[in-house]
């Protein structure tokens, strides 16, 4: 997608969202712009590239201040009609070091998630019926770190905003498929289209978790969150998570993502 | 030896304490890889009850380990070795295990590993039917960490891939039994009590070498495997010098053949799975000589879900065939206890994770419909620290019958405690 059509549909959502989204501009409706704007997030967010491979440390902290570290290498392919592969290897802590989660994720269809042990040499499968669940004990959830179905909610534009001297769209977002939240508000960026902010509400209307944006980098064209957190606002915990080495279309083969590779993880694309 | 194992067990927390917090690596070179433990393990009846001549007495198993992960790794080869040095204190002395020593070489699409190693497959959550290898039922029993629950086995590891389909073939040239609870600590069942015994492993010849293979793929979102086996069963069988007042018993491991199948992958909200596998008992195809088990059919479905954040079930149902029933009931020598001819167990694996899953409170629970029997696995561990984790297993045995393969240790109940400290 390029960039100019990128800032096309960016315009007609924003005429959309300035006339109230009372007027349909040239035959899309405001809630169809609404969905082609987090499509297009999503895209920047989570499909950037044909395949990625990345440092991610991640920071688990207490409101007391305890700390906690994950470290994995994370290898990530694109497949055909928006499917995606995941090789997410653990480096750290000691006690799950070698530990290696693949998972293959598919529009609108459950995820298929492998799960290997290295001091069993065990390869289980994960059951993966609820997505909104937490990745690694961490404020992330799976669908946080892999992406969630475009359809599993009704998007809305509420209005433009600024975040300091970034210009959003403010998108709110309705579950219409299991969720642990009742609505979300996501800052999306003008330029790069990558959200900048996303709040979480309850059903009772409060927000709970909230994610924000610390750091992007240009990584080779392709606009990267390489600083990201989400807080639970209830708890006071939250999860601080690191892109480091970031590289794109490194030639991830298709090898990588197998059940195989599991017991004999790929040495030279994990230093 | 004990100095030995403070000397580098301090050694190694010496450096590890004056390195920066990161996980990246021990100590490390760009190819080499330093790791371990520290564990302390300790394993106590809880029933007041001991067999004639307990070897330490409530104390069922207790020792302080330290485990080092040497490794090496290019492109090419890679060299690994975990060994184990420790303190028992059942036997009251110092010993050293070597749990892995194994080189790998890597050509194409194939790696070759050769050297001791742990081996293991199928897809039954601590139900076995294609995973023929060794295991340690001494250690599962007496609450040690899950990985003991593995003997190391000395063989050579052939592994083809494809994108698509991978096969792994197996020799293992040196023959591994099963571990079982030794009587001198358990209360158990022994058909022929106070009779000495002798072991008669199958010898070390080309003809004796074990062979295993598996051929896996994914397809369709289902895990799928085939396999074969063919050489020994692993459970001793008592053969008496003579049938009605033996002099000795002796402890022999029929040849077996073993071919199987199994299959999981995602349905009704959750991960279905099923395995089968035909046991041929190559020595005794008529079931007529009661020293040797019979062949067996063995089949296993599971289902797995996450019910809700953090929670998961897990269910099993599992079976044994015997064929020939008939003839074994004919030739079963008078005073020993008769087998059902279709065993069945069910499983339930209950777990709840909290604080941000660094608290795992479990049970796992199995029960014999047929031999009116059950095992009990509580189970809570917490990691205080990233390095750091503690753990408490409970082991309940019960049953109608003190002769059914869990009703046999009643009064052996236990409770152990595990801390470890992992760099």
């Amino acid at each position: 997608m390029s960039y100019v059509w990128r800032l096309v549909l960016f315009a007609v959502a924003i005429a959309a969202a300035e006339e109230g989204g009372q007027a349909p501009l040239r035959g899309a409706s405001p809630l169809e712009d609404a969905a082609s704007l987090v499509r297009q997030s999503q895209e920047a967010f989570y499909h950037a590239g044909t395949d990625l491979k990345a440092r991610v440390k991640m920071t688990l902290l207490t409101k007391d201040g305890q700390q906690r570290l994950r470290e994995l290498t994370m290898l990530r392919k694109n497949e055909a009609e928006g499917s995606q592969r995941y090789f997410l290897y653990f480096h750290g802590p000691p006690d799950v070091r070698g530990t290696i989660f693949m998972v293959y994720t598919y529009p609108n269809r459950e995820d298929d998630r492998w799960l290997f042990i290295p001091a069993l040499n065990l390869v289980q499968r994960v059951a993966a019926r609820d997505s909104r669940s937490s990745f690694v004990g961490s404020d992330f959830s799976y669908e946080d770190v892999s992406g969630r179905d475009l359809e599993a909610d009704t998007h809305r534009v509420v209005r433009t905003e600024a975040l300091g001297s970034r210009q959003t769209v403010v998108i709110e977002s309705v579950p219409t498929r299991e969720a642990d939240y009742a609505k979300k508000l996501s800052w999306i960026e003008q330029v790069t289209f990558l959200p900048l902010k996303e709040e979480y509400y309850d059903v009772q209307g409060a927000p709970y978790k909230v994610f924000t944006t610390d750091e992007i980098r240009d990584v080779q064209g392709f606009p990267t969150v390489t600083k990201r957190t989400m807080t639970n606002v209830k708890t006071g915990h939250k999860t601080e998570v690191v892109y480091e080495n970031v590289a794109y279309n490194v030639g991830l083969g298709e090898e990588i993502f197998t059940e195989r590779a599991l017991r004999r993880p790929p040495e030279k694309w994990l230093k | 030896m004990l100095r030995l194992i403070i000397f580098l067990a301090s050694v190694v927390l010496w450096v590890h304490s004056s390195r920066p917090i990161s996980h990246a690596s021990g100590v490390s070179a760009e190819n080499l890889s330093f790791h371990g433990f520290l564990q302390a393990n300790y394993d106590f009846r809880l029933t007041g009850q001991q067999p004639p001549n307990p070897q330490g007495g409530d104390l069922l198993f207790g020792e302080e380990r330290f485990q080092l992960r040497l490794g090496y790794s290019n492109e090419k080869v890679r060299l690994f070795t975990r060994t184990d040095f420790y303190y028992d204190h059942v036997a009251n002395r110092p010993s050293i295990e070597s749990r892995e020593a194994y080189a790998e070489g890597s050509a194409g699409a194939a790696d070759l590993r050769a050297g001791r190693q742990i081996l293991i497959w199928g897809i039954g959550d601590l139900l076995f039917i294609n995973d023929i290898f060794a295991k340690d039922f001494g250690a599962f029993f007496s609450g040690r960490p899950i990985e003991y629950l593995r003997v190391p086995q000395d063989a050579f590891k052939l592994d083809v891939g494809t994108t698509g389909l991978s096969a792994e073939i197996m020799a293992i040239p040196f023959f591994q039994a099963d571990k079982l609870p030794s009587n001198s600590s358990f209360v158990e069942f022994d058909p022929f009590p106070g009779v000495p015994r002798t072991t008669q492993d199958p010898s070390v010849a080309l003809k004796n070498t074990e062979l295993a293979g598996r051929i896996y793929g994914t397809t369709w979102g289902f895990d799928t495997a085939l396999y074969l086996y063919r050489g020994f069963f692993r459970i001793p069988a008592l053969q008496p010098n003579q049938i009605s007042a033996p002099t000795l018993v002796t402890e022999t491991f029929p040849r077996l053949a073993v071919y199987g199948a199994s299959t999981r992958g995602n349905a009704l909200g959750g991960v279905v799975s099923a395995e089968v596998g035909y046991y041929d008992s190559l020595d005794d195809h008529s079931g007529r000589n009661p020293a040797i088990p019979n062949s067996q059919f063995r089949y296993l479905a599971a289902y797995q879900r996450q019910l809700w954040e953090d929670f998961t079930l897990g269910l099993q149902y599992y079976g044994e065939l015997m064929f020939q029933h008939d003839a074994f009931l004919a030739t079963l020598p008078a005073g020993l206890p008769s087998q059902d001819q279709h065993r069945q167990l069910a499983t339930v694996r209950l777990t709840q994770l909290f604080w941000n899953q660094t608290l795992r409170v479990g049970l796992f629970a199995f029960y014999s419909p047929t031999d009116q029997d059950y095992y009990l696995i509580p189970e809570i561990r917490y990691s205080i620290s990233d390095n750091l984790w503690v753990a408490a297993v409970g082991n309940i045995f019960g049953g109608r019958s003190t002769t059914t393969f869990f009703g046999q240790f009643d009064a052996d109940d236990n409770l152990a405690i595990t801390m470890r400290y992992e760099f």
